[in-house]
């Protein structure tokens, strides 16, 4: 049984998460995502590429996708009720700009949501400002979003 | 510039890869930081905040301890003012809330589960962060 976008709520194990989180972080940190520079480098096709940003997505993709499917073939979670997974289909115009807009401000700070938090936790006062920032944006659509009727999934 | 950094590059992205099938694995739920962090200021059921809340503490920690262990690792390398660092803040904010994803959302889960959605998520964000770095460099020299 495979539920779309269904949370399943109360029963989820909190620690899990933790230590999902952590070992998420670890990885970003290894990775060099935490380095605005290495990402800004990785963007600039144009000028010196820096391809080891290339490395990251594929590593955790090859190591994503068959787990993923595995785990989909199971009927549900070990520690909970229900996927909850996304919508894959549908391009829509939300899809279309939002991602525009979160690449324009990824361009610009070099920063992506979970580095950032990381940073954050650094004490890093260009993610204090990025991250003061990114939550008004957050809090911004959830104003503009919602009255304009936009689609907001669940993730 | 960089140095090119081949096999530390890979290895975070296998934890950040295992991170993900541990969360999905276990807990059924997709590791995508803007849904993870940006419903928080939506109204989301009892039971739907704790875990969330554990996430991104989890990484949080991280980042304390790499400042401690290996402070070199968090580190900027390039120069922005505040008004472009909080002005880059609301347009990730908004912009992976609207688009409904980020990183590690599209890039890394829903590319790993052949979404459409999220291959063309991550060419528009790929595509536009690419030419906002190209119009900084060239008509900004850099900095900005």
């Amino acid at each position: 049984m495979i539920a779309d976008a269904k949370p399943s709520l109360s029963k989820t194990p909190v620690f899990v998460a933790g230590v999902s989180g952590l070992l998420f972080g670890i990885g970003l940190v290894l990775a060099g995502m935490t380095q605005p520079s290495k990402v800004v480098g990785f963007l600039d096709f144009g000028g010196d590429w820096d391809p080891s940003l290339a490395f990251v997505m594929g590593g955790a993709i090859l190591v994503f996708a068959p787990a993923q499917w595995w785990i989909r073939r199971r009927e549900k979670p070990a520690l909970a009720s229900t996927f909850s997974m996304p919508p894959k289909a549908h391009i829509t115009k939300p899809l279309l700009i939002g991602s525009s807009l979160f690449g324009i401000g990824w361009g610009l700070s070099g920063f992506c949501p979970g580095p950032a938090i990381v940073s954050l936790g650094a004490l890093l006062p260009e993610a204090l400002l990025f991250g003061g920032g990114m939550v008004a944006g957050f809090v911004l659509f959830q104003w503009v979003g919602t009255r304009a009727g936009i689609e907001t999934k669940k993730l | 510039m960089e140095h090119f950094t081949p096999i530390t590059s890979s290895l975070g992205g296998v934890l950040i890869g295992l991170s993900a099938a541990l969360l999905f694995g276990l807990n059924g739920r997709i590791a995508g930081i803007s849904g993870i962090a940006g419903r928080l200021v939506e109204k989301v059921p009892k039971g739907d905040i704790a875990w969330r809340f554990a996430f991104l503490g989890g990484l949080v920690v991280a980042g304390i301890g790499a400042a401690w262990l290996v402070p070199e690792t968090i580190h900027m390398g390039i120069s922005r003012s505040p008004a472009a660092l909080v002005a880059a803040g609301l347009l990730v904010g908004f912009g992976t809330r609207m688009g409904g994803g980020c990183t590690s959302g599209h890039g890394v889960c829903g590319i790993g589960r052949l979404s459409t959605r999220s291959v063309v998520a991550t060419l528009m964000f790929m595509a536009t962060g690419a030419a906002t770095v190209w119009i900084i460099r060239v008509l900004f020299g850099g900095v900005l």
